[in-house]
Formats: structure tokens, C-alpha cells, sequence
């Protein structure tokens, strides 16, 4: 069966969007159509596939900036120990700066109640309800940021799905992004994804503490993350011993700083 | 890996881009440009177009992919290139401040209405 989606075509029509050729100026609903050699009529679309959560996203991010929220938006692969580190890091920042936390799993609410016991408020979001699994979307932020009182929240961290692809492509809305890798990983991350190290504008190099008894060269992993994004600040943690913290802390406050 | 989704986005895009004026059409071809440092992989979302046309305008639809390369511009010296490699660095002047001039594309061109309306709608 064919469909024949008029009034789709209404609403998603792509005349408000784009400069483009009318054949006649009096119908706005007649786009170009170019009839082809092979005797198809080639109509022009020229739209972004990923614009109705650009779209989202622009506005998600004028709701944030009205409310004075600065939101920061954490991604990793999984297991990068992304939930043990925003932890850590919301006890420091806690009570000076009022925190919330979206968190995005694919599944179970443990990383929410392991967030939860710092006292900051949690949504938790499981992206299988929204149709998606590898990460989160505008729309969802949306939604989520509806759960929370934005007046009285000064930093708002999305825990992304732990993905190193998908997420560096969706905008939702937030003021910064960083990227959590950690030494038990390949040093090689950063150039094998390069995007998402090109997206994010911090890097967390975490659980140093093992460093000893890896083969893993740090240095060869800056260098990796250097390559990609030059000038990218590092910073050295370990969120079990809470070691090199400080001036991730205040990078961060820094930048909350300059929003609130 | 979400290429799935891309794809329903293309399906609805392209269906709401057919003018109602030409009533039920089939879609021949949705000509589609993806930059290469999109986390898009050609293979896979042809795959999943496939799927996600069906029972649509665009059952049967081909999918033409244009790839396109990543060009940076350096901000310092200007030079412009094709990094083909994860280095994200000019060639002539090592500085690392650069415009991506492509690459992040993801857009929809053009969609193609076969030739033959088919009547098989209602």
C-alpha cells in the first residue's frame, strides 16, 4: 500500500526552513521539481536529517540559559567509571552550586540511586521507552529537564548513554560537553572516535590508581587526544582515590561560574 | 549504531517533502549526503532504509549516499585540506585551531518521484 501523507507534508514542510526555488511565488506548497532523464521528477529537499532535534536542542538550551543552568554534558564508554566520578565530583560541588543529574541507561535505575546518594536530585531516563538505546536526544532532555525544578538548579549534568559513537552526534541542548576515558581502556580511543574528542571540550583521563599495575602509557593517550583536538585540557583523576580532583573541580565551577 | 532512527527520520522527511498535490507517488530515490566524520556507516543505514520504507512512498526507494570528505580550514595560516587521518593538525603551520568546513553533514539533497504514479494506494 501506498500512503499518500498529506497533512504530514503540511507540518514538516521544508519551505519555512530553506531558501529555495518557487516555480511559482503564489504557491508556496509547489517546491522545484526537476523532471530527469529517466523520467523521475527530482524534487528538492535540502534538510538536515537530525534538524527537528537541532531544533530541540535550540531550545533546550534558551530554557537553560533563562533559568541560569549550566549543564554539562558527561559521555564515555561504558564502564569508564562515569557514575563513580560525577559522585565524587557532586560532593565537592554540592552545596555551593545546586546540582541535578539526568542520567541515561539503556536499562535499570542503578547508576539514579547510586547519583541519589549525594543528595542532588535525580531523573532517571531509560532510553528504550524513547525508542533509541545508544543516546540520549534532545526530546528527552526536555522531557527529563521537566521533572526538576530549574529555578533553583545551578548545574545540571546529563550522564549520557556510555557510547562513545552516537551521542558526540546529538545536540541536546547543553553548554559543555566532556569526554571520561579511562587507562583501562585502549590508549587509542581518542583517534579511533575521533569525533567525540573533537566534540567535547574537556577530557577525563580516570582511574590512574591502577596505573601501576597497567601497561597502559599515559602519555601516549594525551598525545592520542592532542592529536585530535589540540590544545584539549586533561585532566588525571582517580575517582576511587578522588586523586587529581582539584583542578577538574575548578575548571568546572569556573565554568558554571560564568553562566549562573 | 543509530542508523535506524536516521533512517525513520529520512522516511519522514522525504515523505512530508512529496507536494499533495501529486497524490499517492512512490519515491524512486532519496539522493543523501553524509560527511565522513558523521557517525553514520553507509552500509547500515542502507540496510535499515530498507526496512524502514516498507508499507511507506518509499517502499523499494533507493538510497544514493554522497560521501562527503572532511576539509578543515586552518584558522591561523588559512591552508585548507582533506584530513583523511585522525590528525587534527595544519600540515604547514602544526597550529591546531581549525574550521571543519565538511565532513559533519547529514542532510537530505533531493528526493526522486518514479516515473509511473502506481494505483495501488486506495
Amino acid at each position: 500500500m501506498i500512503l499518500n501523507n498529506t497533512a504530514k507534508g503540511r507540518k514538516y514542510c521544508h519551505h519555512k526552513d530553506f531558501p529555495h526555488d518557487h516555480q511559482s511565488p503564489a504557491d508556496r506548497r509547489a517546491p522545484a521539481i526537476h523532471v530527469q532523464k529517466s523520467g523521475t521528477r527530482q524534487i528538492k529537499v535540502v534538510r538536515r536529517v537530525l534538524d527537528v532535534n537541532e531544533k530541540m536542542a535550540a531550545e533546550n538550551r534558551k530554557r537553560f540559559a533563562e533559568k541560569g543552568v549550566f549543564v554539562l554534558n558527561v559521555m564515555s564508554s561504558p564502564g569508564s567509571g562515569k557514575t563513580t566520578t560525577l559522585e565524587k565530583t557532586l560532593l565537592k560541588i554540592l552545596p555551593e552550586y545546586n546540582s541535578a543529574v539526568i542520567v541515561g541507561d539503556i536499562c535499570t535505575t542503578n547508576d539514579a540511586d547510586r547519583l541519589a546518594t549525594t543528595g542532588a536530585p535525580v531523573v532517571q531516563i531509560n532510553t528504550d521507552e524513547f525508542g533509541g538505546d545508544c543516546h540520549l536526544a534532545a526530546h528527552v532532555i526536555e522531557k527529563a529537564a521537566g521533572g526538576l525544578d530549574l529555578e533553583d538548579i545551578d548545574l545540571l549534568i546529563v550522564e549520557n548513554v556510555g557510547n562513545l559513537v552516537c551521542p558526540a552526534e546529538f545536540d541536546i541542548g547543553e553548554d559543555s560537553r566532556v569526554v571520561i576515558l579511562s587507562v583501562t581502556e585502549g590508549e587509542d580511543k581518542p583517534v579511533k572516535y575521533p569525533l567525540m574528542f573533537r566534540e567535547c571540550e574537556a577530557a577525563l583521563l580516570n582511574k590512574i590508581d591502577l596505573l601501576p599495575h597497567l601497561d597502559y602509557d599515559k602519555d601516549k593517550a594525551v598525545e592520542f587526544i592532542h592529536q585530535v583536538h589540540p590544545d584539549m585540557p586533561v585532566f588525571e583523576i582517580s575517582a576511587r582515590t578522588e586523586e587529581g580532583f582539584e583542578p577538574w573541580i575548578e575548571w568546572l565551577k569556573n565554568k558554571i561560574q560564568q553562566k549562573i | 549504531m543509530h542508523e535506524m532512527g536516521i533512517a525513520l527520520q529520512i522516511v519522514e522527511i522525504a515523505t512530508a517533502s512529496i507536494p499533495s498535490d501529486l497524490g499517492a507517488v512512490r519515491v524512486a530515490k532519496v539522493n543523501l549526503k553524509v560527511g565522513k566524520l558523521a557517525a553514520v556507516v553507509p552500509e547500515s543505514l542502507r540496510f535499515c532504509f530498507s526496512v524502514a520504507t516498507k508499507d511507506t512512498p518509499l517502499d523499494g526507494a533507493e538510497l544514493v549516499i554522497e560521501e562527503l570528505p572532511v576539509l578543515a580550514r586552518c584558522k591561523a595560516c588559512n591552508t585548507q585540506w582533506t584530513i583523511t587521518n585522525p590528525v587534527f593538525q595544519c600540515q604547514t603551520c602544526n597550529s591546531g585551531s581549525l574550521e571543519i568546513l565538511s565532513g559533519r553533514e547529514l542532510d537530505i539533497e533531493s528526493i526522486e518521484i518514479a516515473a509511473e504514479d502506481k494505483n495501488d494506494s486506495e
